[in-house]
């Protein structure tokens, strides 16, 4: 029995979604802090913490919602920390960042060390829309993910409506733009900030959450494997654009399941170089959108990266 | 008073002594062991595990274990290695091929102590090697899939394409094509012997592209707990690997290091330290096929044990003729067998593995 190309399209596609949902909700919290103008380098830390609070919760036996909330309460409490020292203790944020990436790989291998390997008790299953999901290629990618899954969406909606239609967002922006504006103007700088960091991390947490219940069902050392990078270049990559950053996840998670389809279609290519795919397509546009200078100008927070000295 | 006082303590100082003696007498020889990852794994490590349980249980006091975990196949394996030896472990096992020089390289400069290197294929005055012949039972847990197989496509996750993951390919289609001349396998590589989420995503791939028989040659059970969740059959490795999906799980293919270990350390105890090379499979008990599923039919599980029996005895050699390659070529004819020699170099995929050999 032979599987058709078409046939077997599906499930690449299927495993496209998978992949970039993880990168899409990363992607956004940190489009969120970014556009309140703080870069936050940790992501990738605060989504190991995480994956691996949501992986310890349904180990203990606790529910999976509980995981969820446990695990985005993990990534909010890291990006608390993170907030303290930029915001409050004006340190540099790059640095800061790489610190609560290695902080964050660290802390959870040690914690993790007696849950690697074993399978998770409980996790988050497919469920496919009744009728949609029967459609062709379509209905079993896009309509028969987990609940993360559908989450990621109607988060991907929200975060749109919140930045380009909201007075909030409007103020996020400004903030973004030029806080000491939005200082005169009367909005609380620093609380914005906070407010958009502890988004940031409370969206990585999530991100971590799915890996571990929901896509790889586990836990191991950096489960994340590197994904949180690629969602940090993805918020460049989309020029700090939500409806962008969805492409880019879908591009990226293709890319990454490109790599093992290949070899099961018998497409000769070193194993090697399909499985560093992901990080060279991230090289790649990075490259490719850097030299274009004016439109990451453009499009980039006016402050981003720069500490906000509140005078008040 | 004080000439008592002295008494005392010169008796004490004997007596300190004396027992002294008694301990360097019954003093117990000093063994080690470096994993790879952990007995968590429920896999690999898992089963060196278990046989350094069988060797506490049965040498009891007069060996003293240490064990190392998650000891990265790097720089970092050599520094651990020789902080073992320093610390007078007279007996260092190291359970992963990429120890080899490592293992080589400390041992050079702790000549009077014992490496014993799984694995491997270098060895040296104070290196020996063990392994298990894997392909052995990986024959066996063919000959179930090739008869189970609904869509005749098979798949394997692999790690690396060394000889030793190799030959295990080779013969897992062997024995599926044995009883299923249609049987192909398909070959998904991780670049990892454990990267559950790696690994996850290969057998998810397999699936899709129609396998419903997955083998695996890494370390994790992440491949069975995938198809258990996608409806397909697989089989576990390295360790029974039966109680994480019961439904899903064929037949495991295991390590059994406990009576190597054991014998080796007796041996090293009455002064006779064991030298060599060993390479070992179900003749000598060093893997097996168990755990086989209770659905599976009478009459299979009766042609595998007797096959069993046949590899056991030597009358049946997994690599003997006639032998086909890949392209169709004929490798071996009728009669002939591939040397251990020739089985520790292979480098070909044999007729029923789809894909190219990675270079």
């Amino acid at each position: 029995m032979t599987v058709s190309l078409f046939d077997s399209m599906t499930p690449l596609l299927a495993s496209a979604i998978g992949a970039a949902i993880p990168l899409l909700l990363a992607a956004l919290g940190e489009l969120i802090a970014e556009r309140a103008g703080v870069l936050n380098l940790g992501l990738e830390g605060m989504m190991l913490m995480g994956a691996l609070i949501s992986f310890m919760t349904v180990t203990q036996g606790g529910p999976l919602w509980l995981a969820v909330v446990l695990g985005m309460a993990a990534g909010t409490l890291c990006a608390l920390l993170f907030g303290v020292v930029t915001l409050s203790f004006m340190a540099n944020q790059v640095t800061t960042g790489l610190s609560m990436t290695i902080l964050g790989a660290g802390m959870s291998a040690v914690l993790g060390k007696g849950y690697s390997g074993i399978a998770a008790a409980d996790s988050f299953n497919p469920m496919p829309i009744p009728l949609l999901c029967d459609l062709p290629i379509l209905g079993p990618s896009l309509f028969s993910l987990n609940f993360l899954g559908y989450l990621s969406i109607a988060l991907l909606i929200g975060v749109s409506w919140f930045l380009n239609q909201s007075n909030a967002g409007l103020s996020l922006k400004a903030v973004g733009e030029s806080p000491v504006v939005a200082h005169s103007l009367g909005l609380h700088v620093t609380r914005i900030r906070y407010l958009a960091v502890l988004f940031g991390g409370c969206m990585s947490g999530l991100a971590g959450s799915y890996y571990s219940v929901a896509q790889f069902k586990m836990w191991q050392d950096n489960l994340t494997s590197g994904n949180g990078w690629i969602a940090l270049a993805l918020v460049v990559f989309a020029t700090w654009r939500p409806s962008r950053a969805a492409l880019g996840a879908l591009l990226f998670g293709g890319v990454s399941a490109l790599g093992l389809y290949f070899q099961a279609i018998d497409v000769h290519v070193s194993t090697f170089a399909l499985a560093s795919l992901p990080y060279i397509a991230t090289v790649l546009v990075l490259v490719v959108l850097s030299s274009n200078q004016e439109n990451i100008k453009r499009h980039a927070p006016a402050w981003l990266g720069k500490t906000y000295y509140d005078e008040s | 008073m004080k000439f008592s006082k002295f008494k005392t303590v010169m008796l004490g100082v004997a007596a300190a002594a004396l027992l002294g003696q008694a301990a360097v007498a019954a003093e117990p020889i000093k063994a080690a062991f470096v994993y790879f990852g952990t007995p968590g794994d429920g896999g690999w490590t898992f089963a060196h595990d278990l046989g350094v349980k069988q060797v506490k249980k049965e040498l009891g006091a007069s060996v003293q274990t240490t064990i190392v975990e998650d000891v990265p196949e790097s720089a970092d394996a050599e520094r651990v290695i020789r902080d073992l030896a320093a610390k007078g472990n007279q007996y260092i096992f190291t359970t992963s091929f990429g120890y080899m020089e490592q293992t080589l390289k400390v041992a050079k400069t702790f000549p009077k102590v014992e490496f014993y290197h799984n694995t491997g294929f270098k060895s040296a005055a104070n290196v020996h090697t063990y392994n298990s012949r894997m392909y052995e039972p990986a024959y066996l847990a063919g000959i179930i899939a090739g008869k189970m197989t609904k869509s005749n496509t098979l798949g394997y996750v692999a790690s690396f394409p060394i000889p030793e993951v190799l030959r295990n390919i080779n013969a897992y289609t062997m024995g599926a094509r044995s009883v299923n001349p249609e049987v192909k396998t398909k070959v998904v590589w991780v670049s990892s012997w454990y990267d559950p989420a790696k690994e996850r995503q290969a057998a998810e791939t397999l699936i899709g592209q129609g396998a419903d028989m997955l083998m695996q040659n890494t370390d994790s059970t992440a491949t069975l707990q995938t198809a258990a969740e996608k409806g397909v059959y697989a089989f576990g490795w390295n360790s029974d690997m039966s109680a994480v999906a019961p439904k899903a799980h064929l037949a495991s293919v295991t390590q059994v290091w406990g009576p190597y270990y054991v014998s080796t350390l007796k041996a090293a105890i009455d002064g006779k330290p064991f030298k060599d090379n060993v390479w070992g499979g179900l003749k000598e008990g060093m893997n097996g096929l168990v755990s086989l599923n209770n659905s599976l039919p009478a009459s299979l599980k009766k042609d595998v044990e007797a096959k069993k029996a046949e590899i056991a005895s030597g009358k049946f050699k997994v690599f003997s003729g006639p032998l086909k390659l890949q392209d169709g070529s004929l490798k071996l004819a009728a009669g002939q067998a591939l040397t251990d020699k020739d089985i520790d170099s292979i480098n070909f995929y044999v007729e029923g593995v789809e894909g190219q050999l990675p270079k």
